[in-house]
């Protein structure tokens, strides 16, 4: 077989991905912009042995691919912002009771149902910290269709190596647009390490993960959202497992952040450099492409964890300068590792930034002075 | 394989009050399983949140212990996934017909083929005694101070009309009807509803002037009609009194189920 080449949109991608990743179950709620995804995979799963089903709300898809997962299935929801509040207390289910599944925000105006056909990245912290108590989780961020495909893949493996929720947090621009994209024939795939006989369930390898005791393989597990011992049963009363588990949890992907990155460098030896993700990066690349080796570019294909040491590449930066779809939220984060100055370029409404706007931008990252100033434009 | 081998040994002795109907249950569910001679590991256990939904830590095959009120949602992906593994969910009046009764209409309208153990006390009973749908009406409960005034849901009729292929209720005195009531569940492809009603000494006898385990058994016993006896009643016009409820088998049909392996 070779690979195929094709002109689709990133919601279609994004299924294609899926189904290359061996993504055999698919349960979800029709919600714009993300709804070809489902409409892909309710044509492409039957014909392949999988399942698709449409389930009675976000909360019931959330809970279904959990189920479908500790089945032994690669599963997977796509969804947008309200639904994505909706699928937040099966999320915090899904990271502490350690299930791989990969869930797809195309992200919309918010909040509320606020713009249902227009673009935002208004759920980059919900999607790092929208459930409750204390975990980590790993999210994506395509800005091509090519990406949608190919992170899509990567978010299964990340999904089944570190078991854990995997997000794909794109936005309504990429889901809709129409692009070249390469389908491969061959893809990596990072299988989940099965339970061993005589390994208890809930017990962490050197990596900090667990053997997956897939159901029906006579592991005989008890999967709870309770605090659980190593055994798997509930142990709520112990402040010393509590701490120990939720403690592991958060490490074993804290800790490899450095073999989770994923991100584009341009002009490390840039003073002025652009940080983005998703939509933002197209135009960021536009700029660059018009006046080349002036601005640095960081593009974050991973946003979760955070790669905060890619920072460090650019040892001349005298200022960041962010363009988002939303008010800042990735800013914030940036502001965490660093303390160059950064120009917020926040976007709301639908529309990218235009090179125009990123160059009013620059201008006034020539001026920022430290110590620390943050400037939103 | 026998009894003692379905229960996970290690977890016991389990949380459940002195004089709680849900371990009745349990016992009935595994002596059904036992009987049907099913296997471990094509045997799964799936929980909501509660003191019915505690039930699945104390069975020894695959078990998944989910959150409040989608145990049935969990259940749907794992069948649709693995059409061959019996899936049995435990759930409470609370978790099922409250924060759950979503997922429970549609469970019973796609008919999926899963049995589902419903142990109705009529109380929310783990977070301490607050009213539920099934809270009868003028009942006392932390919530319910001055006596309930809404009316309860009819689950078996609920889950009738929705689709579900067998609907039964029984009570935890009944346990030999109850046993062969999940028995038949368990046989019949598409959803299977089987409601029990469970006796509540601590949060619902309490406060309803039966705080004796054996209060609420005979109450059980004094009350329950048997269907075929209530049917007769009502064709001569005979109205069943507000304390008394039906028990027995309301429905066994063959609609389409899904996630019969066949099907697929």
């Amino acid at each position: 077989m070779t690979d195929k080449t094709d002109f689709l949109n990133g919601n279609v991608a994004c299924a294609e991905g899926a189904l290359a990743a061996g993504c055999r179950f698919f349960a979800g709620y029709p919600i714009t912009p993300s709804t070809e995804v489902a409409e892909r995979m309710a044509v492409r799963l039957p014909k392949i042995g999988g399942t698709f089903i449409q389930m009675e709300d976000e909360l019931a898809s959330a809970a279904a691919i959990i189920g479908g997962s500790w089945a032994g299935a690669r599963t997977m929801t796509a969804t947008s912002g309200p639904g994505f509040s909706l699928m937040m207390e099966n999320i915090g289910y899904a990271a502490f009771t350690e299930t791989p599944i990969v869930i797809v925000n195309v992200q919309r105006g918010g909040p509320s149902t606020g713009q249902p056909t227009m673009a935002a990245q208004g759920d980059m912290l919900q999607c790092r910290y929208g459930s409750h108590g204390d975990y980590s989780v790993i999210a994506l961020s395509p800005s091509s269709v090519q990406e949608m495909y190919d992170l899509t893949v990567k978010a299964f493996n990340l999904a089944d190596r570190f078991r854990t929720p995997v997000f794909l947090m794109t936005d309504e621009t990429i889901g809709h647009m129409r692009e070249k994209i390469t389908l491969h024939s061959n893809v990596e795939i990072v299988p989940r390490r099965e339970l061993k006989e005589g390994e208890l369930p809930c017990a962490p390898d050197e990596n900090g993960v667990p053997g997956f005791g897939t159901f029906g393989m006579g592991h005989n597990v008890h999967i709870t959202g309770l605090t659980h011992n190593e055994k798997g049963y509930p142990a709520t009363d112990s402040a010393e497992i509590h701490e120990k588990l939720v403690r592991r949890q958060v490490r074993k992907i804290e800790d490899f952040r450095n073999e989770i990155t994923d991100v584009d460098i341009v002009n490390p030896d840039a003073e002025l450099v652009f940080i983005s993700y998703g939509a933002p990066t197209r135009t960021v690349r536009q700029l660059i492409a018009d006046v080349p080796d002036t601005y640095g570019h960081l593009n974050l294909r991973i946003v979760w964890p955070f790669p905060d040491e890619s920072l460090l590449a650019f040892k001349n930066a005298k200022a960041f300068i962010i363009p988002e779809m939303n008010l800042g939220q990735i800013a914030k984060e940036v502001r965490q590792h660093t303390n160059i100055p950064i120009v917020v370029v926040p976007k709301l409404g639908g529309a990218l930034h235009t090179p125009a706007e990123l160059l009013k931008a620059v201008e006034i990252a020539k001026t920022v002075k430290k110590p620390v100033t943050e400037v939103c434009l | 394989m026998n009894l003692e081998d379905w229960y996970r040994q290690d977890r016991l002795p389990h949380i459940y009050c002195a004089g709680c109907g849900n371990g009745t249950i349990l016992n009935c569910t595994l002596r059904a399983v036992e009987e049907l001679d099913f296997k471990k590991e094509e045997t799964t256990f799936v929980s909501g949140i509660g003191c019915s939904s505690r039930a699945s830590g104390y069975t020894s095959s695959d078990s998944l212990h989910t959150t409040h009120g989608r145990a049935l949602a969990f259940a749907t992906g794992l069948k649709l996934v693995k059409p061959r593994q019996h899936v049995i969910v435990f759930t409470g009046d609370g978790d099922c017909s409250a924060i759950g009764g979503n997922h429970f209409i549609h469970a019973c309208r796609r008919n999926i083929d899963i049995t589902v153990i419903c142990m109705n006390n009529n109380i929310y009973g783990m977070t301490g005694g607050q009213g539920s749908p099934c809270t009868p009406y003028g009942a006392i409960s932390t919530t319910t101070p001055y006596g309930m005034q809404e009316q309860p849901f009819d689950l078996c009729k609920l889950a009738e009309a929705a689709g579900a292929n067998y609907v039964a209720r029984w009570t935890s005195f009944h346990v030999k009807e109850l046993t062969e009531a999940i028995r038949i569940g368990l046989e019949t492809p598409g959803l299977s509803f089987i409601e029990v009603m469970a006796q509540c000494p601590t949060s619902f006898g309490s406060k309803n002037k039966m705080r004796q385990v054996t209060q609420m058994i005979d109450m059980f016993r004094e009350n329950a009609v048997l269907k075929v006896k209530a049917d007769r009643d009502a064709a001569k016009g005979i109205q069943l009194s507000p304390e008394k409820f039906v028990v027995g088998q309301f429905v066994r049909r063959k609609n389409p189920p899904l996630g019969v392996e066949a099907a697929k």
